[in-house]
């Protein structure tokens, strides 16, 4: 994969953000990162302690923005203390909340503080969140909003065409989903995104990996796998009611009845344990597919989970091979 | 949640938001009727013409927006999209994405925000299907310039104003990187 396009642009391409999750995917190793949910509340001690908790497990975390249209502590703060604790973090950044003006501003906040990566999608919509009342901005997609990081990262300006001295740069990180109907059209979506800058894709939950096998098979047809890494979301179900909860409630979400039988097949006590087997079986299994360049563990409040999942996944605590990136001075 | 009615007094304001609308035709019948009001220097010398005269502009966006309500749920961003879309307008999605559907669209093909409804997205992908046309959905959007809010965007595309909106459909070259401020 290869940063500079010719593109007709500039010829100078800006220095290259050093990028612990970049490195890792470029040696062809598998990668995992993990997500980070922020807390709702003025303190970052719950963040201190989760990095804590993965750096050694993970090659980078996802600090999210605002998901599932609920307030939390912003994403770049957590992004910095993230830092701080000696883990590389991936700043997501969402189109719901800001327009074209605060997108650019935080990504260049992002590159100012060291943040290599982000992480772009469009957002939840309000309507699920904690205020419904607010109004959703939109002012552009997740693939315009890439598609801006791109031309400020290569042709060095501002969407107005203004210049930026000095210009950002990031890994540059989108999402797919290919649980969601058109199936046939999900692989293409991720390529409009690649072409637009994407350089890496974390997917949605992957419970059912057949459907993400064909997902991955198209997108290997393609050829996107050559030009973008895909990391296979995963992610554990703890309780009867989380599950209930991601089938019915989370949009986007496809839980199979495979899946469902298991969780429900054991005692109640071990629901949470089966859980955590049943998201390592999927590691495996995902790894395994042609294309796929690392996985992605979301435990939505319960990150304690994601170092056994990823040892009964056969995944190693992970070799650094150097300090991560110093916070900037 | 009721799909707007026919009424002119129930056409969507510029204040209603989004929801997801059925097109009235079938893409295959408008990209037919696309040929007639293809860009040429006929219709360009009329979108000069209308936009020295501010009476008849006015007049000919209300027609326009009469028209596109009722056939496309139109909004009248001012910046068309239909051409690519295959006349499913994006404009009408909750979230008013240009370049694709978000990844909350239901197994049944439900929009997440409006449950009863089609996602527009999967509605175009389905005429662009049908219509031969699934290489428009590789094009990529830029953003849109809020400012043409309720500007007539048949006027805009005569006179060129609009050049530039998507790129072509080869999703395997790098598409011109954005300015959007000054068009």
């Amino acid at each position: 994969v290869t940063d500079s396009q010719p593109d007709g642009q500039p010829s100078s391409v800006p220095s290259r953000a050093p990028s612990h999750l970049r490195e890792v995917l470029e040696r062809g190793e598998f990668a995992v990162t993990a997500e980070i949910g922020p807390p709702r509340g003025a303190s970052v001690s719950a963040i201190r302690r989760k990095a804590r908790l993965l750096r050694d497990w993970v090659d980078a975390a996802n600090i999210t923005d605002n998901q599932s249209a609920v307030v939390r502590l912003a994403s770049w703060a957590g992004c910095l203390v993230v830092l701080e604790e000696g883990l590389e973090p991936v700043m997501q950044l969402q189109c719901r909340d800001r327009n074209r003006i605060a997108l650019q501003s935080d990504l260049l906040g992002a590159a100012a503080m060291k943040i290599p990566n982000v992480l772009m999608l469009t957002g939840d919509h309000p309507r699920f969140g904690d205020h419904p009342d607010a109004r959703g901005v939109f002012d552009m997609d997740s693939l315009q909003l890439i598609w801006t990081a791109r031309t400020m990262r290569l042709q060095r300006t501002l969407l107005s065409g203004r210049e930026l001295k000095p210009a950002p740069d990031w890994f540059v990180g989108a999402v797919e989903n290919p649980f969601a109907p058109p199936y046939e059209w999900r692989a293409e979506r991720l390529g409009k995104k690649v072409a637009a800058g994407a350089e890496f894709c974390q997917t949605q939950f992957i419970y059912d990996v057949d459907i993400f096998r064909k997902f991955m098979q198209r997108v290997r047809d393609f050829g996107f796998d050559q030009r973008c890494f895909v990391l296979a979301g995963v992610g554990p179900i703890k309780s009867l009611r989380g599950l209930e909860f991601m089938r019915s409630e989370v949009p986007g979400m496809y839980v199979p009845d495979s899946i469902v039988q298991r969780l429900r097949g054991v005692p109640a006590d071990r629901v949470a344990d089966e859980g955590m087997q049943v998201c390592s079986d999927i590691i495996a299994e995902v790894k395994e597919i042609p294309g796929v360049a690392g996985v992605h563990v979301m435990a939505v409040s319960w990150e304690e989970a994601i170092p056994e999942i990823l040892e009964r996944a056969g995944l190693k605590p992970r070799q650094r091979t150097g300090e991560p990136v110093a916070q900037g001075s | 949640m009721a799909p707007c009615k026919t009424r002119l007094s129930a056409m969507p304001s510029l204040t209603d938001l989004p929801r997801p609308f059925r097109p009235r035709t079938s893409a295959r019948a408008m990209i037919a009727m696309h040929s007639v009001l293809d860009r040429n220097a006929l219709w360009y010398g009329v979108a000069v013409f209308l936009q020295k005269v501010p009476l008849l502009y006015q007049a000919f966006t209300f027609a326009e927006r009469v028209v596109k309500a009722r056939l496309f749920g139109c909004r009248m961003c001012g910046q068309c999209a239909l051409p690519a879309t295959a006349y499913a307008c994006p404009m009408s999605c909750p979230k008013q994405l240009r370049n694709g559907p978000c990844g909350g669209v239901g197994t049944d093909g439900s929009c997440e925000v409006y449950p009863g409804m089609r996602c527009v997205w999967l509605m175009a992908w389905e005429r662009a299907a049908d219509a031969d046309h699934i290489g428009d959905l590789r094009r990529l959007q830029r953003p849109i310039d809020q400012r043409k809010w309720g500007q007539s965007s048949w006027v805009n595309y005569w006179h060129g104003d609009d050049e530039g909106l998507w790129t072509e459909d080869d999703l395997l070259s790098a598409p011109p990187l954005l300015q959007t401020t000054h068009r």
